[in-house]
């Protein structure tokens, strides 16, 4: 580990020290410091919900600060908006594409800084300047197209190609490559590299370690918004680097393991040969009463879209979903509930959190739905399910009155799934439960997964964390490129051979 | 093939604003022709007689192409048919000078409703609506009369006009409108400010994100069209000679359904001022039917409007629903190729 | 604590309801009679009464928008409903209508059921649109604000029709126990709807869709459902609001009868703490809301100015509240309120580790 101290003061462009940053609930950074030198390339890493994209936030002026220094050349800084940032001269690309639909990929590289002639803008010398920006990444496109005409790879690569024609010396990557395939990443990294090497500072966040390792000089590692510290790539083996990001998280988990499934497991749901319109091809899987089914694959790979699917979000073209032996059409999730289906959906402030409601109103929600309008549970029996459910899985809230978007994401998924359990389900898919939540909280989910089980209840685990999947899962599906690649028996499971699957395509 | 059916998806709805204006103006011909439909007189009265909606018309196509609407323009625009009598013929203030007032008055109007907006956060909707009501009320405190101009250069200014053939003309209020079609047709095109108000419309957030001033380009948007909607009140008062408070009620309905015909989307990012303009002349067309067959009363307008509102609407929420299926299929093509 | 709640909302209504009181305390100071109310004939006379009776229709029309809103939606065509509904009903009595084609006229339950029916389908079209074609609710509903009233004149021809049937009156000028009429209706119809919000799941679920569609739908709810239902209520409302407007001047105005209307009602219940983004609603609120505007409409017909005016008092009254609920000043609020208690912020950071 290494501190400012160590660098020349004229090498460092950008420092930020101290850095707090509070919201409703949760204290997302603690004293974070971070220093970006000329000329490198350095890695945010951390687990979601690590505060990486907080930081950045911060540094660029999305949110403000409640405490702590950011200095750009020596000189403190306050940027006040993205807009403010870039004319400071820190720019950013983000995950989500952040461009304009709308407009035309020549004005979205140069939306507010058109080349102009006296009070107009200047459309040649901008599609003409636009085309010179998208050669040195080897695109040839129309320039006069809109920008929805095109693929988010390239979408992606516009976005990068305005953050770079801004004089930019700051360049920060939030996670650049997540759409991008291989050929595109190199090149993307041929332009990062040469960046680097004009003296640019570059932060590059991503969660894919290879890429990392490939780019970085430096690598800065966060935990729960506290600093874990930085660090030299070549310092810092990637198992180290690995264990600094998911912490003390190996102890809490090393306490989950499967439950050794009993005897009589019968089939309450199955897939036949279930296909659907541009989402999955082909999947056929059983799952079982008192069985945690583990879903692996990579995002698109058909994981979401299968859980989908059984839950009457998506609806199949052909094949037959069957409960407990009998064909069923499920046509919306009022129908999945019916059939005692729940659902704990991947992104959870979209689809699962309902923030201006109190927590007791979130809790009922579901079983309100399945019970229709008219059977209303008064005050004081939703009132007792709501102080149930709290006591039930550790939701930490000071009352059930409480608005839900007020707590930690941690609590919420709790909440989410406390929604799930009022309904007394047989079947709960559970997609990326443990996503952007805290260790600890990761545990609980996962233990209160296995009491289900216990309990009976038939269970689909979808998550990117392999580690995960092992650890919980009776049976696994892999999934790669919307069809379902092979299963395997819990005798078998380990890490090493579903990635063989995912990556290969190596039967199973 | 396919990319460049999205492309074209949103010209659609002002492509066939223009299509159905000649329809229109075609069966009009067909049916009425021996009563002097296509008669260039009837023709130029299209704009003689909306000059004003039309101004007013450019302004609110720049608000809801940022995704914004604006209640105020017929009471700001009836305030300035009161604020010019008033000044004119009760004060004695020369009208030159008035106009120019007015014309102030107007644009600061807009501006505070842009401030409430942005840096309050206060919806568009419900700051307009204050606009409206501030409008309006001022007009009935000033005075409850209508007061007729009688100021003999605003008078010589509305009776000015130029001669064309087949006993038509053009006035002062058609050249100031196409004067501010024109301004709006470069600043939507070529100006940093309306490019700025596209980005805003189509993806607010990102706008943001890109640096662009989205706040001064919000603020901007509603002080043009505060400009707009006094200017658009001096050409009434201009049409009218007079000040009154209930001159122009209900104007902001006519404007935004001319404004939607004409093919900007509700829902922001899309639009054009010349389809604005179309908007305005299907309506006037539909006005000239009515009188045209005599027989019919003037709400046969309000229950065609509606019909075409409809129909525009369905129109452009389908446009919408098949750019967004183009644009799944691309990134499920995107994403198939990802696997690593 | 379910306390919490209760003393949430009623902070809410207690901001609205303190509005009320100082525009009331101004009239009083304005014209020291104001709170006097006589017994002539057995009935209740006075300002209260008055102010009570007058903001009827806009209350009415508020109590089904709260519903509206609460989705995230907007009914602009409320007021342009509440002209058809005098058009509809004047006509089936005289059946004279230019449409309709009633020789006879009908038995007057019938005329109500029917002038219900209509502004209800209407509500139920807005609906549909919002709902299941997924079109903006100002832009679905802007159709029958323009459409509604060209309806109405088809049917009266454009004439302003009136009538002298008695039962109809009673609507809109009958008195009953003390008070007028039309108090008594909108008392029903805030019930109803409030027992039908409040005492149902119903409620729930407009809370829910307003909040966040997509997890409401997640959750099991048809939020299409949901939305088509509020739109059809708020339809209904038009439709009683205007048997009591037109019965009120016994007289079918098609151009003028409701106008603005909507945006009134809109305003009931922006006052009464329901936000224009949807989410949580109050019914009470609205009601409350209704009274402030007539209640403020009638402190200026104090002054001897044109009663338009009081559209100039009505901006500035709806800028402090609506800059008072603004994010700006919520943020402000809250801020403070964080630095006053950051107990409770380490707090729920230790109940997370756990």
């Amino acid at each position: 580990m290494e501190g400012a101290h160590d660098i020349p003061r004229e090498d460092i462009l950008l420092e930020a020290s101290g850095i707090d940053k509070i919201f409703p609930g949760v204290h997302a950074l603690k004293r974070v410091n971070f220093t970006l030198r000329r000329g490198e390339v350095h890695s945010l890493m951390g687990e979601n919900g690590a505060g990486k994209s907080t930081l950045v936030k911060c540094l660029t002026g999305v949110y403000g600060i409640d405490g702590g220094i950011i200095k750009y050349l020596g000189r403190e800084i306050r940027p006040e908006s993205p807009q403010h940032a870039i004319s400071i001269g820190i720019s950013s690309v983000y995950q989500e594409v952040n461009l304009c639909p709308n407009l035309s990929v020549a004005e979205n590289i140069f939306a507010g800084r058109q080349p102009m002639r006296g009070p107009f803008v200047d459309w040649r010398s901008l599609e003409e300047r636009a085309g010179k920006v998208l050669e040195r990444f080897d695109i040839s496109i129309d320039v006069r197209r809109s920008l929805d005409s095109y693929s988010i790879a390239i979408q992606q690569m516009i976005a990068i190609a305005r953050a770079l024609d801004i004089s930019a010396r700051v360049l920060i990557l939030d996670e650049p490559t997540s759409s991008l395939d291989k050929l595109e990443v190199e090149k993307l990294f041929r332009i990062v590299r040469s960046l680097r090497d004009d003296g640019m500072g570059i932060i590059f966040i991503t969660h894919f370690l290879d890429q990392v390792y490939e780019i970085s000089d430096r690598i800065t590692v966060l935990r729960n918004g506290e600093l874990v510290g930085s660090y030299r790539t070549e310092d810092l083996p990637k198992i180290d680097l690995v264990t600094k990001m998911v912490g003390k998280d190996f102890d809490e988990l090393s306490s989950v393991s499967r439950v050794r499934a009993g005897e009589a497991r019968d089939v309450i749901i199955s897939l036949e040969e279930v296909s659907a319109y541009q989402s999955v091809e082909n999947v056929s899987l059983e799952m079982r009463r008192g069985e945690v089914l583990g879903f692996a694959g990579l995002l698109g790979s058909g994981r979401t879209e299968t859980a989908n699917l059984m839950f009457g979000i998506e609806h199949n073209s052909s094949g037959a979903i069957k409960l407990r032996g009998t064909a069923v059409k499920l046509s919306s999730p009022k129908d999945a509930i019916r059939n005692r289906i729940a659902f704990c959906p991947e992104d959870r402030k979209r689809d699962g959190v309902i923030g201006e409601l109190s927590v007791r109103e979130n809790i009922v929600l579901a079983l309100q739905a399945r019970l229709g309008i008219f059977k209303y549970r008064t005050l004081r029996q939703q009132n007792e399910l709501a102080d149930r459910y709290i006591k039930l899985l550790g939701i930490a809230t000071p009352d059930a009155e409480k608005k839900l978007g007020d707590l930690s994401g941690g609590n919420q998924q709790k909440v989410i799934l406390a929604r799930w359990l009022a309904t007394e389900p047989e079947v709960m898919l559970l997609d990326e439960p443990t996503r952007g939540i805290d260790v600890g909280a990761k545990a609980e989910i996962m233990k209160l997964t296995l009491d289900l089980c216990r309990e009976g209840m038939a269970i689909a685990f979808i998550s990117s964390e392999l580690d995960e999947i092992v650890r919980i899962s009776n049976r696994v599906i892999v999934m790669r490129d919307r069809t379902k690649i092979g299963e395997m028996e819990e005798d078998g499971l380990d890490q090493e051979s579903i990635l063989r699957a995912i990556a290969g395509g190596v039967a199973v | 093939m396919k990319k460049k059916f999205s492309v074209d998806l949103k010209y659609i709805p002002a492509i066939s604003a223009i299509v159905l204006f000649f329809i229109a103006y075609a069966i009009g011909g067909a049916l009425y022709g021996d009563r002097g439909f296509l008669r260039l007189r009837t023709f130029t009265s299209i704009f003689t007689d909306n000059a004003y909606l039309g101004v007013s018309a450019v302004g609110m196509t720049l608000v809801i192409i940022s995704g914004g609407i604006d209640l105020s323009v017929g009471s700001v625009a009836a305030l300035s048919t009161m604020l010019i009598a008033w000044g004119t013929e009760v004060l004695g203030v020369d009208s030159a000078v008035m106009i120019l007032l007015v014309l102030l008055t107007g644009t600061l109007l807009g501006f505070l409703m842009g401030i409430l907006i942005d840096k309050f956060s206060v919806p568009p909707f419900i700051s307009t609506l204050i606009g409206m009501f501030l409008a309006r009320g001022l007009c009935f405190i000033i005075s409850i009369q209508s007061i007729t101009i009688n100021d003999p250069f605003f008078r010589s200014l509305g009776r000015w006009k130029i001669k064309l053939p087949q006993n038509s003309y053009i006035n002062l209020s058609v050249i100031i409108y196409a004067a501010t079609l024109i301004a709006g047709i470069v600043i939507m095109q070529r100006t940093r400010f309306g490019r700025g108000i596209y980005a805003f419309g189509g993806n607010r957030q990102s706008a943001t994100l890109m640096g662009l001033p989205t706040s001064r380009i919000q603020i901007g948007i509603y002080t043009f069209n505060g400009f707009c909607s006094a200017l658009s009140g001096i050409l009434f008062a201009l049409y009218m000679f007079s000040g009154y408070g209930r001159h122009l009620y209900g104007m902001e309905l006519d404007v935004i359904s001319s404004v939607v015909i004409g093919g900007t989307l509700l829902t922001g990012g899309v639009g054009y001022p010349i389809g604005s303009l179309f908007g305005i002349m299907i309506y006037s067309v539909i006005l000239k039917f009515i009188s045209f067959n005599g027989s019919l009363s003037s709400w046969w307008t309000k229950i065609a409007v509606g019909v075409l509102l409809l129909f525009f609407i369905v129109m452009q929420r389908v446009t919408v629903v098949l750019a967004n299926r183009n644009k799944r299929q691309l990134r499920q093509k995107t994403q198939g190729r990802t696997a690593p | 604590m379910s306390g919490l709640a209760r003393r949430m909302t009623s902070s809410k209504l207690f901001s609205s309801l303190l509005a009320l009181f100082v525009i009331l305390l101004f009239n009083v100071f304005l014209n020291p009679g104001f709170l006097s109310i006589t017994i002539v004939n057995g009935h209740l006379f006075g300002q209260l009464i008055d102010i009570l009776n007058r903001s009827v229709p806009v209350m009415i029309l508020a109590i089904g928008m709260t519903l509206v809103i609460a989705t995230g939606g907007t009914d602009l065509s409320c007021g342009a409903l509440l002209a058809l509904a005098g058009a509809v009903s004047i006509s089936l009595i005289r059946g004279s209508s230019t449409i309709l084609n009633a020789d006879t006229a009908m038995p007057f339950p019938a005329v109500i059921v029917i002038t219900l029916a209509v502004t209800g389908l209407c509500g139920l079209w807005n609906g549909f649109l919002v709902a299941k074609l997924g079109i903006q609710p100002i832009v679905a509903t802007l159709i029958f604000m323009t459409a509604g009233r060209g309806m109405a004149q088809l049917i009266t021809g454009a004439r302003n029709l009136t009538t002298n049937y008695a039962p109809y009156s009673v609507i809109g000028q009958g008195w009953l126990l003390l008070l007028p009429v039309p108090i008594f209706i909108a008392a029903g119809v805030f019930l109803i709807v409030w027992y039908f919000a409040r005492r149902t799941a119903f409620g729930l679920f407009v809370e829910a869709v307003g909040v966040n569609p997509s997890a409401a739908r997640y959750s099991g709810i048809n939020s299409g459902l949901v939305i088509m239902i509020v739109y059809t209520v708020s339809g209904l409302c038009a439709g009683v609001s205007g048997l009591i407007y037109a019965s009120g001047i016994m007289c079918a105005d098609a151009n003028n009868a409701g106008l603005n209307y909507e945006l009134d009602a809109i305003l009931a219940t922006v006052l009464g703490g329901t936000s224009m983004t949807g989410g949580r609603f109050y019914l009470g609120g609205s009601v409350i809301g209704a009274l402030i505007i007539m209640a403020l409409t009638k402190s200026i017909y104090a002054f001897d100015v044109a009663p338009e005016s009081a559209l100039v008092v009505k901006a500035f009254v709806v800028v402090i509240v609506v800059l008072i609920q603004s994010p700006f000043f919520k943020a402000r609020l809250a801020s403070s309120r964080v630095r006053r208690g950051p107990g409770e912020i380490k707090n729920s950071g230790a109940g997370e580790a756990s």
